[in-house]
């Protein structure tokens, strides 16, 4: 597969050259490739276990551009259905979220279960031999799978079994979990929807980039700085910003950073923006990590901060908080993002303001950061239009064995390597 | 004839207002504002939500507001760097006293924002607003901007004062 007569990436180890086709990030017909190769073989999230905690209870959203039905059945069991009615394809449920024991089609009033099943056909006599009401409910994903209560639908029935897909990001996803006693997590009310006028691949790049924050953030550190954070830098030559910090391949294009935290965690390290108040709660919250799981478990937890890539379009980063956000190509230069917040289930009310309000402080469209990525991420799509700069350089930390560091672009080309295979794929 | 005359008060303070923020005195923005003063916009989703168990899209305590304004007089916010221009249209307005001497105040507005190389973006919605009364003039305690449309979408970033 190549575009304008050359590869997508010119991948070279020994000659510690990394290079990215920049026709990837506007090309419509790599675009196009990419809703079969990439969008319809990988785990695709849909929505997290505690956002339909009641049978009945629904989410409607898009994934890989297809509206879909998260929905908990009579039976427990939650479902990914296809919003799209049997009949005639109108979308059938068309509320964002809700209860319901029946989807019911306004169009012909063909109606649904919470399970999908087709229960009503008005002037089902008018059917003939080819009609079997049952052969019509709402059409499931091919694939459907938890991990520890994040749900990934597959469009491809042959994938491998997501937990397998995983590899080394459920270590990632496990010690966001173990933030909770009973390690159960929730979805906190109210999501942030916004657009970003670019390819869907740069915030990919941009969720665990922490090359970036020194210049992109500076404001943010500042703020941090002017609030009695400290940042002092470590001395180990290399490190840029204010902790350490190192950036893995975890498989399967999956990838994170991994950071020696400096800017606080609701679970649990104390920095002055949350007052002298939270000093008790945060010690306690503290001291629960360390009976439940002991010192250096606790300390793993609570002492680090990680940005999770999962590949393709999942991040999860534990950071001054924790967000999910998942974001869906609008063709090849625009993207709509959907970010929540998550957060253990049986935190109190004051650790659960504390966490939202850590959470304005960097993420969101309001946020102090984010905004600042936005507009790093749609002054390179503008960028992009001076297509004599054919390529992109991806190469930093490849000069390096072992070990590379968050501000390294490792873990990037972990994630360039596998969207790349999958596209070359025969 | 005291709630007509009232509108008119708030009525007026609410377009120096929006003089102030379509202009960037943010200084002098700020210099409006109560000491405990909070600035929130909730997300589109849950526009009655509480910020304690909400994620909303901004929920500022007079902290965050100033080191907000200090953002934004940078020239490294460069979500607003060029600086966006916006004009912001107030309508609707409505003000009653609470009985506790403040007063409760709202309008309608719709804010426009342009940048070079952006679409025009029309912000839509509802100012809600606690008043105090201060030396002859008003001061807010409270300013909750909600936001009519579904989602943020296409007006991308609220990386100004809305």
């Amino acid at each position: 597969m190549v575009v304008n007569g050359g590869p997508y990436i010119l991948d070279q180890p020994e000659r510690q050259m990394f290079r990215l086709h920049r026709a990837v990030l506007f090309d419509p017909e790599v675009a196009r490739a990419e809703r079969e190769r990439v969008f319809a073989r990988s785990w695709l999230y849909v929505g997290h276990d505690s956002e339909i905690a009641k049978p009945g209870d629904f989410r409607t959203r898009h994934v890989a551009g297809r509206p879909v039905i998260f929905v908990r059945g009579e039976d427990g069991k939650p479902r990914c259905l296809l919003n799209s009615c049997r009949h005639r394809g109108t979308i059938v449920c068309r509320e964002r979220e809700g209860n319901a024991k029946r989807f019911f089609c306004f169009y012909h009033g063909w109606t649904y279960g919470a399970d999908g099943a087709l229960v009503n056909v008005p002037g089902a006599d008018a059917y003939g031999a080819s009609f079997d009401k049952s052969e019509f409910g709402l059409q499931p994903v091919p694939r459907f799978e938890a991990y520890r209560d994040f749900w990934f639908a597959n469009f491809d029935p042959n994938a491998a079994p997501l937990a397998e897909n995983l590899a080394g990001a459920k270590e990632y996803i496990d010690l966001v979990v173990d933030t909770s006693p009973s390690g159960k997590l929730e979805i906190v009310a109210g999501v942030q929807e916004y657009d970003i006028a670019a390819n869907w691949k740069l915030l990919v790049e941009n969720s665990f980039d922490d090359y970036h924050l020194l210049t992109t953030h500076v404001t943010w550190l500042d703020y941090l700085k002017g609030a009695g954070v400290e940042m002092k830098r470590p001395a180990e030559a290399g490190v840029l910003l204010p902790a350490r910090g190192i950036g893995r391949d975890l498989g399967n294009g999956h990838a994170c950073v991994d950071n020696v935290n400096f800017r606080g965690r609701p679970v649990a390290r104390w920095i002055p923006i949350y007052g002298e108040d939270a000093k008790p709660e945060m010690a306690a919250i503290r001291a629960e990590l360390v009976s439940r799981l002991g010192e250096a478990r606790a300390a793993r937890i609570a002492d680090t901060n990680r940005n999770l890539v999962v590949f393709p379009n999942l991040v999860i980063n534990d950071g001054s908080s924790v967000t999910v956000r998942t974001f869906q190509p609008i063709g090849p230069e625009r993207m709509k993002v959907t970010a929540w917040a998550l957060g253990p289930k049986e935190e109190s009310p004051s650790a659960r303001a504390r966490r939202l309000d850590s959470f304005l402080t960097f993420y969101g469209p309001g946020g102090f950061a984010t905004p600042d990525d936005v507009e790093a991420l749609e002054s390179v799509q503008q960028g992009l239009a001076a297509t004599e700069i054919e390529w992109s350089e991806l190469s930093r930390g490849m000069n390096k064995t072992g070990e590379t560091l968050n501000t390294d672009e490792h873990h990037l080309r972990a994630f360039w390597r596998r969207w790349n295979a999958l596209m070359c794929a025969p | 004839m005291r709630a007509v005359s009232l509108r008119g008060e708030v009525e007026e303070f609410l377009y120096r207002e929006a003089d102030l923020l379509d202009g960037w005195r943010l200084d002098e923005w700020l210099a409006l504002l109560t000491p405990d003063a909070i600035y929130e916009v909730p997300p589109n989703d849950r526009p009655d939500g509480h910020s304690d168990d909400t994620l909303f899209i901004i929920a500022d305590d007079m902290d965050r507001i100033r080191a907000r304004v200090k953002r934004l007089q940078s020239h490294e916010a460069h979500a607003e760097s060029p600086r966006s221009r916006t004009r912001r249209m107030i309508h609707n307005v409505q003000a009653a006293e609470n009985g506790d001497g403040s007063i409760k105040a709202s309008a309608n507005f719709v804010v426009y924002r342009f940048r070079r190389n952006a679409a025009t973006r029309e912000y839509v919605g509802r100012y809600e607003f606690r008043l105090k009364r201060e030396g002859g003039g008003f001061r807010i305690a409270s300013r909750r901007a909600v936001l009519d449309s579904e989602e943020l979408g296409a007006l991308g970033s609220v990386s100004f004062i809305l």
